[in-house]
C-alpha cells in the first residue's frame, strides 16, 4: 500500500467519527491494522450492528470509492468478476467486413473494448483510493469463497484473452457475513477478524443522540437501556441498531418525552417484527397493553 | 518478565492448547499487527492479538481469559492502587481478629464506595476498585492462595441490588418496567465487578505460581467443546443462544448438499425450448431439480435429571431444524412415555415449552427415575404407529436404568422398522458399560453415538438428514 489512510487507531477512530460512524477501540484498532497489515478485513456478527456502514464509513472517511459486491446464492464468476459482451460481441462479427480475416476479428472481439467489469476487476483495476466490500458472503456458494481466496491473496486476476491484470493499488477489502454459514478456514485465515456484536450501552446512547438530532440525553439512555432488556428476552429477532434508531426517531415524532410503560405498548413493532416476540416482551416488561 | 517474542510465542502456544485453531500464518499476522500498534495501549494489543487470532466469536472468552494472564494490567498491587496504610481494610477487635464484615465500618465504607461506582457506570473506577479489593481481601493472613469468594463475601455485591434500585427508581412505582431495566442494568454492572475480581485474582495467583500453571485452570473450554452436563448457569444461557444460529447454519450446509447432490431427471421442455437458440440443437440439457428426500423424525429422548441438560439442547436443535425434515414427532420419558410435540407448534416460545414440558407431560409412572424398559414399552403400546419405514428414529439418553429391565426385544422391533434408528448418548464413552448403564446392550441394536457437546451434535445432525 503506498499512502497509509490513517496514521493510527486514535486517528481512524476519529476520522470515523466525522463521517458520523462511532467507533470503540476495537473496532478502529481493527480497521487501522487492516489498512497498515493490507489484509482484508472479514466482519461478522448479528443482522443491523453496522457491519455494511462501516465499510461505507471507511470510504467517506478516507475519499476512497466504495465499490459493493452483493453476495447470493448462485453468484458466479461472471456476475463477480468479469465477463464479455456477448451481444456486443456478435453485432462486431455481424458488422465485420467481409474481406477481413477471422483470426483479426477474432483477437479483436476479445479486447478490452468488449470486457464487462464486474466488481472484483474493477475493484482491482482502479488506481484510486478504492474500499471493496463484499458483503454477505456467507450466502454466496462456496466456490465463490475460492475464487475470493484467490484473488485477495495476491490482489490479481487472469483472463485467458488478456493476461493477468495486478492490482495498481490495493483495495480496502472489507467482508460482511452473518455467519449463517461458516465460512472456511483458509478464507477466515486470511483475513483480520472482527467480530460486531451490539454495542455497550453508552456508544449505542451516542449513536442515537448522533443520528436522531434533537433528541434529549436522557430519553436516549432510557431507550438504549429498554432495546437492551428487550435483546435479553430470549425473542427470535433482537432489535438492531438500526431499529433502536427508528424508536428514538418515532417517539420524537410522536412527542413522547419519556418511554413508560404505555408509550412502549404503544410503539413496541418499531423495535420488534414478530408476533412472538411482541407478546414475551409485553409480558416480561409489564406493559399493560 | 521474558522478551515479548517468548510472551508471544507463549501465549499463542496457549491459546492453542485451550482449543483455538491459531495457524503459523495467523500467528505472524499477529506479530505484524502488534508491530503495527502502541505496545503501551494495553487495549489496542488486545484488538490487535483479537484482529489476527480469534476467528470466531465463541473463541472470544477464552481468548480474553488468557490475554489478561500473558498481558496483565498491573504488577503486584498496581500502580496507584496500592493499599494505604492510613485506611485498613478490615476493622480489628480487641483480639487482633477481624469484625464480621456485616458489622465492620470499614467494609462498609468500601461498600458504599462500591454502590456508588456501580451507580454511576464508571468503568475505569470500578477496575480500579476491584483491584484494591483483591488486594485487599483476596488472601486472609495465613491462606497461601487469592480466592475471589473473599471479596465478594465481605463486600457481597449483590445484596447493593435494593439500595441501586432505590436510588433510581426514587417516586416512581416499583415492579414495572422501569425496574426490570434498571434491575438488569445493575446486574450487568455487578456481574462486570464479579469478572473485574476474577480476572485479577487470576493475575494474582498467575504472579504467584506462573501464567501457564494458571491458564490451565483458569481456562474453560470453548463453547462448542463444552460439556452439557459441566456447564455453568451462564454457559447454559450462551450454549442456548448458539442453537438457533447452529440451527441455521446446518439447515443451509444441508440444503446445499442436496443441492450438488446430482442432477435430477431431464426437463424434455425447457431443453427444447433452449434449443431452438441453437437451430434445433440441444447444446444444453436442463434437468428438473430433485426432489430432496426428507426424513421423518421421531425423537425419543430421556428426560431425567441425570441427562435433562442434554436433552434440552438436543430438542431445541431439532425442532430449530423443523423444516429439514417432513415430520418431526417427540416423546419424552423417564418411567413413562408421553409425546410433547405440542409443545413445540410453529412460532410457540421455545424457552416457555420446556417450562410447560417439564410441569404438564406425563413422564412419571411410579419412581420418577429413568425406566427405560418400562418406557420403550409404553411406547410401543401408544405411539406403535409412530415408527415408519420413512422414519428417522433417534434415541436420547445415557441408557441407565437404574438396573431395571431393558426391554430389547421392544427397541430391536423399533429399530428394525425405521429406516434409520441411532442412539446418541451424553456420557464420555469411557463411562458407558459401568454401573447400571446398558450401553453397549443397546448399542448392539442400533449405532450408539457420544454426543456431549454442539460440535458432535452438529456433526451428528448433518448425518442424520
Amino acid at each position: 500500500m503506498t499512502d497509509a489512510m490513517f496514521a493510527s487507531p486514535a486517528d481512524a477512530g476519529r476520522r470515523l467519527a466525522d463521517v458520523r460512524y462511532l467507533a470503540d477501540d476495537a473496532i478502529a484498532t481493527t480497521v487501522f491494522l487492516a489498512q497498515a497489515l493490507g489484509k482484508p478485513l472479514l466482519v461478522e456478527g448479528p443482522a443491523g450492528v453496522g457491519k455494511t456502514e462501516l465499510a461505507k464509513a471507511v470510504a467517506a472517511a478516507t475519499g476512497a470509492e466504495l465499490i459493493r459486491l452483493q453476495c447470493y446464492e448462485g453468484l458466479d464468476e461472471a456476475r463477480a468478476l468479469y465477463e464479455f459482451n456477448y451481444k456486443k460481441q456478435l453485432l462486431a462479427i455481424q458488422a465485420a467486413p467481409a474481406d477481413r480475416a477471422w483470426q483479426e476479428t477474432h483477437d479483436d472481439i476479445f479486447s478490452e473494448e468488449f470486457l464487462l467489469e464486474r466488481p472484483l476487476l474493477a475493484a482491482i483495476r482502479r488506481s484510486d483510493p478504492t474500499v471493496l466490500l463484499i458483503d454477505e458472503a456467507d450466502k454466496a456458494d462456496v466456490e465463490v469463497e475460492g475464487m475470493l481466496l484467490e484473488i485477495l491473496s495476491d490482489f490479481q486476476v487472469t483472463i485467458p484473452e488478456l493476461g493477468t491484470v495486478s492490482a495498481v493499488r490495493r483495495p480496502f477489502v472489507l467482508i460482511t457475513s452473518n455467519a449463517a454459514r461458516e465460512l472456511s478456514e483458509a478464507l477466515k485465515r486470511r483475513c483480520l477478524y472482527l467480530y460486531l456484536g451490539y454495542p455497550a450501552p453508552d456508544r449505542e446512547r451516542d449513536i442515537v443522540l448522533a443520528q436522531v438530532p434533537g433528541i434529549e440525553a436522557e430519553l436516549a439512555e432510557q431507550l438504549v437501556r429498554t432495546v437492551g432488556t428487550l435483546r435479553d428476552l430470549e425473542i427470535k429477532k433482537a432489535p438492531s441498531i438500526a431499529e433502536t434508531v427508528d424508536w428514538a426517531r418515532t417517539l420524537l415524532a410522536l412527542g413522547l418525552d419519556d418511554l413508560d410503560e404505555a408509550a412502549v405498548g404503544r410503539t413496541l413493532g418499531v423495535v420488534l417484527k414478530h408476533v412472538s416476540d411482541q407478546e414475551r416482551a409485553a409480558k416480561e416488561l409489564g406493559l399493560s397493553g | 518478565m521474558a522478551s515479548l517474542v517468548d510472551r508471544h510465542t507463549g501465549f499463542v502456544a496457549e491459546l492453542r492448547r485451550a482449543g483455538l485453531p491459531v495457524s503459523v500464518a495467523e500467528g505472524l499476522d499477529a506479530v505484524r499487527a502488534v508491530r503495527a500498534v502502541d505496545l503501551l495501549d494495553r487495549e489496542s494489543l488486545r484488538a490487535a492479538y483479537a484482529a489476527t487470532v480469534v476467528k470466531r466469536p465463541q473463541h472470544r472468552a477464552t481468548f480474553d481469559t488468557l490475554f489478561d494472564l500473558w498481558f496483565p494490567a498491573a504488577v503486584g498491587d498496581g500502580a496507584g492502587a496500592a493499599r494505604d496504610p492510613e485506611r485498613p481494610a478490615r476493622t480489628l477487635d480487641d483480639d487482633g481478629r477481624p469484625v464480621p464484615a456485616a458489622l465492620d465500618p470499614q467494609v462498609r465504607r468500601r461498600r458504599d464506595e462500591l454502590a456508588e461506582l456501580l451507580l454511576s457506570g464508571d468503568d475505569a473506577g470500578l477496575r480500579r476498585f476491584a483491584r484494591t479489593a483483591v488486594a485487599e481481601y483476596g488472601r486472609t493472613p495465613g491462606q497461601e492462595s487469592w480466592f475471589s469468594s473473599g471479596v465478594l463475601s465481605a463486600l457481597s455485591p449483590e445484596t447493593l441490588m435494593a439500595r441501586l434500585l432505590e436510588s433510581v427508581l426514587t417516586g416512581r412505582e416499583r415492579g414495572g418496567m422501569a425496574e426490570r431495566v434498571a434491575r438488569r442494568t445493575f446486574r450487568d454492572r455487578i456481574a462486570r465487578f464479579s469478572g473485574l475480581v476474577a480476572g485479577e485474582v487470576r493475575r494474582r495467583i498467575a504472579e504467584d505460581t506462573g501464567v501457564e500453571r494458571t491458564a490451565r485452570i483458569a481456562v474453560r473450554p470453548p463453547l462448542e467443546r463444552l460439556d452439557f452436563a459441566g456447564a455453568t448457569r451462564a454457559e447454559m444461557e450462551a450454549l442456548r443462544r448458539e442453537v438457533y444460529p447452529l440451527a441455521r447454519k446446518l439447515a443451509s450446509r444441508l440444503v446445499q448438499k442436496q443441492r450438488h447432490g446430482r442432477r435430477g431427471r431431464l426437463d424434455f421442455r425447457r431443453t427444447v425450448r433452449a434449443s431452438l437458440a441453437s437451430g434445433g440443437v440441444p447444446l444444453t440439457t436442463h434437468h428438473r431439480p430433485r426432489r430432496p428426500h426428507r426424513p421423518e423424525l421421531v425423537v425419543l429422548c430421556d428426560a431425567s435429571d441425570s441427562v435433562s441438560a442434554f436433552a434440552h439442547f438436543t430438542l431445541l436443535l431439532t425442532f430449530a431444524l423443523r423444516e429439514q425434515f417432513s415430520k418431526v414427532r417427540a416423546f419424552a420419558f423417564i418411567d413413562a412415555t408421553d409425546e410433547i410435540t405440542k409443545y413445540f407448534a410453529p412460532g410457540a416460545d421455545i424457552t416457555g415449552a420446556m417450562t410447560r414440558l417439564a410441569a404438564e407431560a406425563d413422564l412419571v409412572w411410579i419412581t420418577g427415575r429413568s425406566n427405560y424398559g418400562h418406557a420403550f414399552k409404553v411406547f410401543d403400546d401408544r405411539y406403535r404407529d409412530a415408527v415408519t419405514s420413512r422414519t428417522s428414529l433417534l434415541i436420547l439418553g445415557d441408557a441407565r436404568s437404574n438396573y431395571g429391565e431393558l426391554s430389547l426385544p421392544i427397541v430391536r422391533s423399533m429399530a428394525d422398522r425405521a429406516r434409520h434408528a441411532y442412539w446418541l448418548n451424553p456420557e464420555p464413552r469411557a463411562q458407558w458399560d459401568t454401573g447400571d448403564s446398558a450401553a453397549s446392550r443397546y448399542g448392539e441394536l442400533l449405532p450408539m453415538y457420544e454426543c456431549r457437546n454442539l460440535t458432535q451434535l452438529a456433526a451428528f445432525i448433518e448425518e442424520l438428514a
